[in-house]
């Protein structure tokens, strides 16, 4: 049975998660959201301590398959389970021209014959969540699919604008780059817009992706506009093969018409906080002196990202056993 | 609803167990107070409060949040997950005599899983359990050191504890149904 | 061997007819439609009140896949779903492998259509040699073998100077040239229409504006070569635009829309399943703006044919990430209960306008037998149940594939029977006659 008047607490409290996989943003409430982060916030405590563990999510299994490469947001999801107690898998699939013949359906139905409680996907096509979490049992966690979303990372970039800036509502928020193809960018959208966010997409016409205004933000190709006392300055990657697809002339153009120099960013407000999901392309979307400055908080968006994603998988893990609860 | 504590009562009790603790403890050296969150921290705050007006000592307090110990998360069909609060220990507890203070001592889980916290943020040199109440139907061998009151229950009725802190009133009170 | 139908509501509007009328089936053919014929020595076939008789219809726009993709679909798999639609003719697509751009591949489709004794089957030729858009095919050997139209359908003609001589050189024979209307460059590697839905989803677009591209193109081409340029699987109100200027212009362009683009929208690619790989398409579930259109020509007479792009895929092909899947939907046993419920009961047009759409049309700009009732035509006929309720499940299709995103639909409106030569091919045992 169970243990004291913790327990009439617990009652009180905004519930958790009412789903059973992580898939994106756009199906979170306010309130999840706000949950997540709040719970990001204990988790982040854990990190400070001698011992870096809890038994959370002790006898849990959970299976990192990524299909794209990625140290960073492996490594932080490996470490998140890891301190929660987790037994963890890494599985790095090669890219597409090397593995032929197995499906993305079969690989998964392999591994959940071997019962993993999650499965942390990131994958190259938009969708492959979905897709799998409609073939497998175990809990799917969004780790980058395509250009859909990157939920982990809004939140993420969430908690850490939170920490300086104590609320998101009001804020204007900037985000500059490689809209069309950014994940990372509609994850951010659907994140910054719920919390009551004021957002400035900026980027060449040609990577604005369609209709993006009616997803409630300001979209313009003028990047002093866009910056112009923002509260927050996120800057998208640019892939360098963009360039064939005739998105831009050259690299050499792209920073100079949209690159985050320092005078660009002197034009936000003075307590700005400049963001990156990483890798940067320094020279390209953003300055070095930027990058390096000491309004850069992008150190800080990695570090946060392991509370993060621990408060994710936490909040999910119990989904497991309640599969038949909703 | 019987009122089994007012808040006289309360007060009474909170200031005979500080007194035991200095007798015990052979006065406040190396002791630490922690209370188990939500309802044991503003009793471990009170009770650190008596403690320098008696000895005019200042007892280190934090708060522990034992929810990620909890042996019976994920393990029933109940719906979600607990909220996870923040555990705030400011100081060092290697070699300290730790007083984990908690509102209502029931089946000892929850005593467990702080055990087990606390054993994982340093090596105390020894720890003491003080509770406000004590209402049987243990399911591990755990014994609180410091009891404000003996109340005997059956599995059907809850022990309802409110804090001017948090509830707004002192009292204790015992409810029929619900399981707590 | 004499049948008569009698006492159906007939819709013939080759021949004005739309009431109450008996036909009677002689030898495989037409030999009368009249009111209160006399029964003679025929077998008489009470059509039960609600029902209607019509000439059978014709599906000018079907993947059959044999040969070389028989795990798909064959032509007897095929027919036997035709004909389970009301369909009595249906005219397959030559991107079979190999492709049916000479006469082995033509008489090849003949023969299995033959032996299964269902639907007529009328194969479509290539336009050019394997479809790689560099030499013609041989296109008077597949006329002669049987094909009725060329296309490379799949893709579009590689060049306008191919497509130019392949209306000179088809339209010797009077045969229409049929393009899959698209510019590749801007069609790029999209997988879905360019709209708000496919921002969401991350979906790499395609816009309108692909299509229209290729229409205009076929009817300028058209113009210039005096030929029948037909579009394939119309999706885009610029493209219905074009088609229209074009008529104006007394150009010989006719144009077909598939019912998935006049009742469904790009909003289905993420409600109610998401990424459902049975809404992926070419061309793609358009916004409703394009629907709109597809509804509104087809109201005004700009559309000429509805045919559905029957395009068989099997389970495991589909069963993929939205990226990787291949495009297309099965469409022979939908159409009827999605044109009836969708254009019919809603008020759109009436039933004489959609037996135009899906028998006099389509037979007219092949230039096969059929879409009428007229006497000495053959005994193709289908009976309508317009009101029957019917609930498409996936599963019970008779096609091999059974990738429609249409499952669980209830609508209203059905086939009762089909009859190809006077012969019963088909009845529906949920209408419980002896048809």
């Amino acid at each position: 049975m169970s243990t004291t008047s913790q327990e009439l607490d617990q009652k009180q409290a905004v519930t958790a998660l009412r789903r059973k996989d992580l898939l994106g943003i756009a199906e979170l409430s306010p309130e999840e959201i706000e949950l997540i982060l709040d719970t990001a916030d204990a988790m982040k405590e854990v990190g400070t301590r001698p011992i870096k563990k809890v038994p959370a999510l002790r006898g849990k299994t959970v299976v990192n398959l990524f299909f794209e490469p990625s140290t960073r947001t492996r490594t932080s999801f490996e470490i998140a389970e890891k301190r929660l107690s987790a037994d963890t898998l890494s599985i790095a699939i090669g890219t597409s021209s090397v593995v032929k013949g197995e499906t993305l359906a079969d690989t998964a139905l392999n591994l959940e014959a071997m019962s993993p409680d999650m499965i942390v996907l990131r994958h190259a096509s938009s969708g492959a969540c979905h897709f799998l979490s409609r073939v497998c049992r175990s809990v799917i966690i969004n780790a980058g699919d395509g250009m859909h979303e990157h939920p982990t990372q809004a939140l993420l970039d969430a908690f850490t604008i939170r920490e300086r800036k104590k609320k998101l509502a009001g804020l204007k928020v900037a985000i500059v780059g490689d809209l069309l193809h950014s994940r990372v960018l509609r994850s951010n959208i659907h994140l910054l817009t719920k919390l009551g966010a004021d957002v400035w997409v900026c980027g060449p016409p040609t990577l604005i992706p369609t209709d993006i205004r009616r997803f409630g933000v300001t979209a313009t190709s003028n990047v002093e506009d866009a910056v112009r006392d923002a509260d927050v300055i996120m800057l998208l990657r640019i892939q360098l093969e963009r360039m064939e697809g005739a998105y831009f002339p050259s690299l050499r153009e792209y920073f100079r018409v949209f690159g985050m120099t320092e005078e660009r960013m002197h034009l936000a407000k003075p307590d700005v906080m400049i963001m990156h999901p990483g890798p940067m392309n320094r020279g390209v979307e953003i300055a070095s002196e930027v990058a390096d400055g000491p309004y850069s908080v992008i150190l800080d968006q990695v570090a946060n990202g392991v509370a993060v994603r621990m408060a994710v998988l936490y909040l999910l893990a119990g989904g497991v056993e309640h599969e038949e609860a909703a | 609803m019987p009122v089994v504590m007012d808040a006289d009562r309360i007060g009474r009790t909170l200031t005979r167990i500080a007194h035991e603790i200095v007798e015990r403890n052979k006065g406040t050296d190396d002791l630490a107070l922690v209370g188990v969150r939500t309802r044991g921290v503003p009793i471990a705050r009170r009770i650190a409060r008596t403690l320098r007006e008696i000895t005019g000592q200042e007892i280190p307090t934090g708060s522990l949040d034992i929810t990620l110990y909890r042996d019976d998360t994920m393990r029933h069909a109940v719906g979600p997950q607990p909220l996870v609060r923040k555990t705030d220990i400011q100081f060092s507890i290697d070699n300290r005599k730790i007083l984990l203070v908690d509102d209502v001592l029931y089946t000892g889980r929850t005593t467990r899983a702080a055990l087990d916290a606390l054993i994982d943020y340093g090596r105390p040199k020894a720890i003491q359990l003080i509770v406000l109440v004590d209402r049987g139907h243990r399911e591990l061998p755990i014994k609180a050191d410091y009891v404000g009151k003996n109340l005997p229950t059956s599995p059907e009725e809850s022990v309802q504890v409110r804090l001017l802190e948090i509830d707004g009133e002192d009292e204790v009170v015992l409810e029929t149904g619900g399981g707590a | 061997m004499k049948r008569l139908l009698k006492g159906g509501r007939v819709v013939d509007p080759a021949n004005g007819i739309d009431g109450v009328h008996d036909v009677l089936i002689e030898d495989g053919r037409i030999a009368r439609v009249g009111r209160d014929l006399p029964v003679d020595d025929a077998t008489v076939v009470e059509i039960p009140s609600g029902l209607v008789v019509c000439p059978g219809l014709i599906d000018m726009h079907v993947h059959l896949r044999e040969p070389g993709q028989e795990h798909k679909e064959t032509v007897a798999s095929g027919v036997a779903s035709a004909v389970a639609g009301g369909f009595t003719a249906v005219a397959c697509m030559p991107n079979t492998t190999p492709v049916n751009d000479n006469a082995n591949v033509t008489l090849l489709i003949l023969a299995k259509a033959a032996e299964a004794k269902l639907a007529h089957v009328y194969p479509i030729g290539a336009v050019s040699k394997g479809s790689k858009g560099e030499l013609l095919a041989d296109i008077a050997e597949l006329k002669q073998a049987g094909c009725v139209a060329i296309t490379d359908d799949g893709h579009p003609v590689a060049t306008a100077l191919l497509m130019r001589r392949a209306l000179e050189y088809a339209g010797m024979f009077g045969m229409p040239v049929i393009e899959h209307c698209e510019d590749p460059s801007l069609k790029g590697d999209g997988v879905a229409h360019e709209g708000f839905h496919a921002s969401a989803l991350g979906l790499r677009g395609i816009p309108g504006a692909a299509e229209a591209l290729g229409v205009e193109r076929g009817v300028l081409l058209s113009e210039l070569t005096g030929s029948a340029f037909h579009v394939a699987h119309m999706s885009a109100r610029a493209s219905l635009r074009a088609v229209r200027k074009g008529k104006e212009a007394g150009v010989r362009v006719t144009c077909e829309v598939a019912p998935h683009h006049f009742t469904l929208t790009d909003e289905a690619l993420g409600s109610p399943i998401p990424y459902d790989t049975n809404t992926k398409m070419n061309p793609p579930l358009r916004e409703a703006a394009d629907r709109d259109a597809m509804l509104a020509g087809i109201v005004d007479g700009t559309v000429d044919v509805i045919a559905t792009d029957h395009a068989p895929h099997h389970y495991d092909e589909k069963k993929v990430e939205f990226d990787r899947a291949p495009f297309g939907i099965v469409g022979l046993e939908t159409a009827v209960p999605l044109s009836i419920d969708r254009l019919v009961h809603s008020g759109l047009i009436r039933l004489p306008r959609l037996v135009e759409l899906l028998s006099t049309a389509p037979a007219r700009i092949l230039r096969v037998p059929g879409g009428s009732l007229s006497p000495g035509s053959p005994a193709d006929i289908t009976i309508l149940a317009p009101d029957l309720k019917v609930r498409i499940r996936a599963s019970q299709l008779r096609s091999r594939s059974k990738n429609t995103p249409f499952d669980g639909w209830e609508l209203r409106g059905g086939v009762a029977a089909t009859i190809v030569h006077g012969r019963t091919v088909y009845t529906n045992p949920e209408v419980a006659t002896t048809l």
